[in-house]
């Protein structure tokens, strides 16, 4: 098997072997959800709903305010108890809309055309995942309207449909793959549809022979679809890196894969696609991974947005005792959660719970310049350095060092023998370099 | 949200927060020092064999006196010792020494490894020179004569108590070297006089290897540096294989095993990109060739590095990546 990829990068343990083989399962809809009115990147939400009023599962509950901005919708039928601020797994807390629920439950469809989507035209395919408040489902959660409505002068040629899921532990993707072939090639074409493309590309890693096969199966009839395995390396899925490992292009610094022709969209976006306009529900599921040694059962759950992630390991069996560490997201790039009593939002592709075994301390020592985090970085930055500076407090030096490109990727962090928060240092030198910039303006 | 039997509620509050990433290559600096001091045994062993327990003596003493030079040092500075480099350093300076040199320079030698090698520029990390070659250099500014006094191997009939190496012999006008059953027991098993680490090649090699299939060392910088002092050396053979000793002797011979193996691929003082690995690489066996063809040296592996080790920021600043994106157009 021929297989494409991208220069430096690391190879971190996967662990995919707790969940990759697991069906996916459907969550018991849960007593009480908490959605967040902001889930995604861009303008917050305005709740249309009052405390009190009673909505149907699909229902709009929060509208979007701006052109990057995404609708909000109940996930379960019940009533509204209290809009406020709840704790988000990002850390904070943020507003939130809290249903209970109530009675059978009853559906509003996201749109009612009765003529297939081959019928329908662009606009109104872009409405209805506009309204259906479809974001990125790989983790940025950016609104797909606004991805696939590039500005008139960029002209798409290369639509990639990414299958990576390079995080170590998370399996969502995988199983969709696998579970939902024929609904995620559905989604594709509607996407290439309105991206006016005549060909996709499917990349995925290597290490899911099975999604490869599946996929180069229910795509034989399709001339337009391509799949592409890619190198087992982290972090394939990293759209930059992605776009470099399928067509050879380098997305400028600073800029957009549209920038260089390019879209890209993850697996369960295009799923989420399908169900909007050919199942008329809007996005109101996610699969999530509840993953990890700390787990008595893993398993890949359908969850309804907004149930709180201590139902999701509730129904995974539990927490071991020696439970250490909660993430949302894979253990990479994901965020640390001091609480269970937080929500499945929109990017929540999985929990990870570790056992204190799987989280040893490390001792920090000083930097022995390995190099090892110069041969990781996929941006082809010198962490080393750029941690040294932000830590002088020589932001400008830091910025020079190109400390703005960092994806965050964790690669140098993973590789780094004196155990150095490369990573962290960074975040820090962002923040003030953003806080200065936005001074200057 | 939580109610009573809430599987989670005994564990909540304890839940560590850090940031990401979260999993980590699980190699440390302490394992790698480790690994070094694993690497080097089998040249220590046969030190021993060759030379006596006297070898284990010099080594014994300069790793006490790197460690305890380091403890005080870093009590004076208020810093906290932890990563095991001394040990690393100490045994990298006694298996440049010959093996019956007078402890008093051994402990001498230390103290300035770790005082001027490493902890004046703050530590292990700071540093610009490879400290254990920067020890042996300044015993052997100090103290010529008894740098190069060498002891024959216990194997060796000879009457004299002290000889050439052969690589002294060479630069001197008396070849010792004739054949190959010489090379075979002489410059790669290890049966020749020199320093206590510098005898056998074979042995330096197990342990190099091993530290390149751990990814404890990169394999960029020995490959260069014994490849362009075979080609260089070789040039200069081929010239006139009269005057200049052929290439495998020059790969055998003195302290280059040695140097490319341990010395060289010193991550601090070494380049942290690939291609300044073979730049560096590269540097060293041409500096190398250069003192034993034409230097007054009787040994240049030292001089070689040292010299690369002054110019490796200048390398990184001049292999330094072009941000992904930045050039295309
Ligand atoms: S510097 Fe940023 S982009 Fe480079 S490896 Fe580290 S986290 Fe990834
Ligand atoms: S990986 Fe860590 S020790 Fe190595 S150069 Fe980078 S920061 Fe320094």
């Amino acid at each position: 098997m021929k297989v494409s990829s991208f220069k430096h990068g690391s190879h971190p343990a996967e662990f995919k072997e707790y969940t990759e083989h697991k069906t996916l399962e459907p969550l018991p809809i849960p007593e009480e959800v908490f959605i967040p009115v902001i889930q995604h990147i861009g303008a917050p939400c305005k709740p249309v709903v009052k405390v009190g009023d009673e909505v149907k599962t699909g229902q709009l509950i929060a509208e979007s305010t701006g052109f990057v901005s995404s609708n909000i919708h109940s996930s379960i039928t019940g009533k509204v108890k209290k809009i406020g601020d709840f704790p988000h797994p990002n850390g904070t807390k943020s507003p939130m809309i809290q249903i209970v629920a109530e009675g059978d439950e009853e559906w509003v469809k996201v749109h009612d055309h009765t003529e297939p989507w081959g019928e329908m035209s662009v606009e109104q395919l872009k409405k209805i995942i506009a309204d259906a408040g479809i974001v990125g489902m790989g983790g940025a959660a950016f609104p797909t309207n606004v991805k696939v409505s590039p500005p008139r002068d960029k002209k798409i040629e290369t639509f990639i449909i990414n299958g990576c899921e390079c995080e170590p532990y998370l399996t969502a993707d995988h199983r969709m793959m696998v579970e939902q072939a024929k609904e995620m090639i559905e989604g594709t074409q509607i996407l290439m549809k309105i991206l006016d493309v005549e060909k996709a590309f499917i990349g995925i890693e290597s290490n899911k022979p099975d999604a490869i096969e599946i996929m180069q199966k229910s795509t034989e009839h399709l001339p337009g679809i391509t799949i592409i395995p890619l190198k087992v390396k982290y972090p394939q899925g990293a759209e930059k890196m992605l776009i470099k490992a399928v067509n050879k292009r380098e997305v400028p610094a600073g800029s957009l894969p549209m920038d260089v022709g390019c879209v890209v969209n993850n697996v369960g976006t295009a799923i989420a696609v399908y169900e909007a306009v050919v199942k008329k529900i809007p996005s109101i599921n996610r699969i999530v991974t509840v993953t990890g040694d700390a787990v008595t059962e893993p398993k890949n759950v359908i969850a309804r947005i907004g149930t709180p992630f201590s139902k999701l390991i509730e129904f995974c069996g539990g927490l071991k005792p020696d439970t250490k560490k909660i993430l949302m997201g894979g253990p990479m790039m994901g965020v640390a959660q001091y609480s269970l009593d937080v929500p499945v939002v929109k990017a929540t592709s999985g929990i990870l719970c570790l056992t204190k075994k799987s989280v040893p301390y490390r001792e920090e020592f000083t930097c022995i310049v390995c190099g090892r985090c110069v041969h990781a970085c996929p941006m082809f930055l010198v962490p080393t350095r750029i941690a040294r500076a932000v830590e002088a407090g020589k932001f400008e030096m830091a910025d020079e060092l190109g400390i703005m490109n960092c994806i965050e990727c964790g690669s140098c962090a993973y590789e780094c023998p004196s155990n150095i928060p490369l990573v962290q240092r960074i975040r820090i030198g962002k923040n003030k370099i953003r806080e200065m910039k936005n001074k200057k303006s | 949200m939580s109610e009573q039997n809430n599987p989670t509620e005994n564990s909540l509050g304890r839940l560590v927060l850090s940031s990401s990433p979260h999993q980590n290559s699980n190699d440390d600096v302490k394992k790698i020092m480790r690994g070094v001091v694993l690497a080097l045994l089998p040249a220590v062993v046969f030190s021993v064999y060759y030379f006596g327990l006297r070898s284990m003596l010099v080594i014994m003493t300069a790793i006490a006196a790197c460690l305890v030079t380091e403890f005080l040092l870093k009590k004076l500075r208020n810093k906290k010792i932890n990563e095991g480099s001394a040990v690393v350093t100490g045994l990298l300076l006694a298996m440049t020494l010959p093996p019956s040199i007078h402890l008093g320079y051994v402990v001498l030698g230390s103290v300035f490894a770790i005082g001027i090698g490493k902890e004046i520029f703050g530590g292990l990390g700071n540093n610009i020179f490879n400290p254990a070659l920067l020890g042996r250099a300044f015993l052997q500014a100090s103290f010529p004569v008894k740098m190069t006094t060498w002891t024959p191997t216990k194997l060796m009939v000879l009457d004299a108590k002290t000889f050439a190496t052969p690589l002294g012999g060479f630069k001197f006008g008396e070849n010792i070297i004739h054949n190959f059953s010489d090379y075979w027991n002489g410059l790669i098993m290890g049966n020749i006089g020199g320093c206590i680490g510098e005898t056998s090649a074979a042995a330096i090699a197990l342990g190099g290897f091993y530290l390149i299939v751990k990814r404890w060392s990169d394999w960029r910088i020995p490959v260069s540096y014994l490849l362009s002092v075979f080609v260089l050396g070789g040039i200069f053979w081929l010239i006139n294989p009269a005057q200049y000793p052929d290439p495998v002797f020059h790969l055998f011979s003195g302290g280059l095993m040695l140097g490319a193996f341990f010395m060289a691929t010193d991550m601090v003082t070494s380049p942290e990109t690939k291609l300044g690995s073979w730049i560096f690489g590269i540097g060293c066996g041409f500096f190398l060739v250069l003192i034993r063809l034409f230097g007054g040296l009787p040994e240049g592996v030292m001089y070689s590095i040292l010299l690369m080790n002054a110019i490796t920021p200048l390398i990184n600043r001049f292999t330094q990546p072009t941000v992904f994106g930045e050039v295309v157009k």
